[in-house]
């Protein structure tokens, strides 16, 4: 199957340092690809190029096989690109239905001409989307400060939903989180994998990987040194890869 | 796997929510509780000439901390507004008074001057990344305040036209102009916060700027515009105060920032940003009203009367810190 989101031979360089050196990744509709790497392996630096956060200085980005230019945050959400950030990208101190809106908030006109927030329908197509994803949260009137870690990654995952994501990138979405509420986020991802949307997480958890993911990438100083079939590697080999402690094996 | 029910943490958020009203609730009864203790001190405070005096005073500085509320409700502040007050009206006078310039045109020359200073406000913060507005800000407050002395030489302005003393010196029926300018300016402040969708990124901006930014939100604009319509305010205020005394003075506004600091923090609003409501900000700037009218009447020096603010200030903010802890269930 095509690929939903490619990279081909992506650089981001900062001053003298290469983050991000001639990588090239895909996700298909349906399958989660895990990116795994140590700390400054350039993860991050990937994904924001993807996400629009950076641009690439090399190579490019392809969106359903056509070449994309994402030059901002705002083309990549525009093309269906989602990204749940590690601190989740939450504005703590609004309501879950706001957040959910958060820079698309829907209008309703008054008088005529004024245009103003529609929070009736804000909260009650937010409350559809939590019930798509059998997410529940006590009350869409409380702020995000008052939510847990598992219901604050919820509301993220929802958001993006919402906006019709059609490729989902997830920054370490288990850490911080208790076991029971990891396995919750797990559980979503693979009902959001078996909604067809094509899924990258960042995660270093070992665990998470071989529990949701379908294909693994290894990133190593800012290079891709690996990428592997989940169900055809195991834990040892994923790390060598990590740590550069076995030869470099290159299968696609 | 089964999907499972993802967390449900039962009512807290219910519990939380009445800590915040119950602050609310206590200003107000703080208030209440101020206006009874001066009607017991002195038997002028509840005369209609006295009330009068508090709430005229109380106009310009309410006006005054709508700027401010903005600017702390996006985790910043405005150091500046006492100064850009007083230059703003040294310009309006300048141009009305001596160049004799369309009054109707010098008011908006003045509320000009003040939008235009607060956009530099917000340009040092977003273009020249000054870490904070405190230093961008405080800056502001020490140029304008030297270009207001400058520019007729320290000498003040007087004997304005009446269009311009309007909104400080007129009635409505028996209602003075400045209050109903309050009213509208509060009414039409909230209204911006809660129902439009910029009044939601003043807000989002001021709980998590980088989710804002990444949300699509321009979060500069968003700081600029807080900080040029802090400037305004502070412009507007200037012409109720011309009105008021007739006249324009390069110190005019001096120390204006430190009641309306002190008013929107009494008032609920969080140094941390993205809390607070701009109607509980009238209850602030009424305190501090009442507060300064009541020492007055007591004959309290007035450099006690600057202590008395000061420590209020510092209560005020330890008592916001105290209630971010609070709410943050002892996390942090």
């Amino acid at each position: 199957m095509e690929y939903l989101l490619e990279t081909r031979e992506i650089t981001k360089r900062f001053g003298g340092l290469t983050a991000v050196d001639k990588v090239s990744i895909g996700v298909r509709p349906g399958e989660v690809l895990a990116l795994l790497g140590d700390n400054g392996a350039g993860k991050s630096t990937l994904i924001k190029m993807i996400s629009g956060v950076y641009r690439p200085d090399e190579g490019e980005i392809l969106i359903g096989g056509k070449k994309a230019d994402i030059g901002s945050p705002m083309d990549a959400l525009a093309a269906g690109i989602e990204t749940i950030y590690q601190d989740l990208a939450l504005a703590e101190n609004l309501d879950v239905g706001a957040n959910i809106f958060l820079g698309r908030e829907r209008m309703k006109r008054k008088l005529g001409i004024l245009r103003v927030l529609d929070d009736a329908v804000m909260a009650s197509e937010a409350q559809t989307v939590l019930d798509r994803l059998d997410i529940h949260i006590p009350s869409l009137k409380s702020t995000i400060k008052t939510l847990s870690g598992g219901q604050r990654q919820a509301v993220a995952i929802s958001r993006s939903i919402y906006w019709d994501a059609k490729v989902l990138i997830m920054d370490e979405p288990t850490a911080a989180l208790g076991i029971a509420e990891q396995r919750k986020v797990l559980s979503l991802v693979k009902t959001l994998k078996e909604q067809g949307i094509g899924v990258i997480i960042i995660s270093h958890q070992m665990y998470d990987v071989f529990e949701v993911a379908d294909r693994l990438a290894v990133m190593r100083r800012g290079v891709k040194v690996g990428e592997r079939i989940v169900k055809e590697t195991t834990p040892d080999e994923v790390v060598g890869l990590m740590v550069g402690a076995e030869t470099v094996g290159k299968k696609r | 796997m089964p999907h499972e029910k993802t967390s449900t943490d039962a009512a807290i958020p219910v519990k939380r929510k009445s800590k915040g009203s119950l602050y609310n609730l206590g200003v107000l009864v703080s208030l209440i509780l101020l206006v009874l203790i001066m009607t017991i001190l002195s038997p002028r405070f509840l005369t209609v000439g006295n009330l009068t005096n508090v709430a005229s005073q109380a106009a310009i500085s309410a006006i005054v901390s709508v700027g401010m509320f903005l600017a702390i409700l996006t985790a910043g502040i405005d150091l500046s507004v006492g100064s850009v007050l007083a230059l703003s009206i040294m310009v309006m006078g300048i141009v009305s008074v001596n160049l004799h310039l369309n009054p109707y045109l010098s008011i908006l020359i003045c509320l000009a001057t003040g939008t235009l200073l607060g956009l530099i406000n917000g340009l040092l913060l977003t273009k020249l990344h000054l870490p904070h507005p405190f230093i961008s800000t405080l800056g502001m407050q020490k140029m304008a305040r030297g270009i207001a002395l400058v520019v007729t030489a320290a000498a003040p302005i007087s004997m304005f036209p009446a269009p311009i003393q309007f909104l400080g010196n007129n009635y409505i029926g028996r209602l003075p102009v400045s209050f109903v300018l309050v009213a509208v300016l509060y009414i039409c402040t909230y209204l911006f916060l809660t129902r439009t969708a910029t009044g939601r990124y003043v807000y989002a901006v001021g709980g998590n700027k980088e989710a804002s930014r990444l949300s699509g939100i321009k979060v500069n604009a968003i700081l600029n515009m807080v900080y040029m319509m802090s400037g305004f305010t502070a412009a507007l205020a200037g012409i109720v105060m011309v009105g008021r005394v007739n006249a324009a003075y390069p110190l005019a506004g001096l120390d204006y920032e430190t009641d309306a600091i002190a008013a929107v923090i009494i008032g609920g609003a969080s140094f941390f940003g993205g809390v607070g409501s701009i109607g509980n900000t009238v209850v602030g700037v009424l305190i501090i009203a009442v507060l300064r009218n009541g020492l007055n009447l007591l004959n309290v020096d007035s450099n006690y009367q600057t202590f008395a603010i000061g420590a209020v200030i510092i209560i005020a903010v330890a008592v916001d810190v105290l209630r971010q802890r609070v709410m943050m269930g002892g996390k942090k």
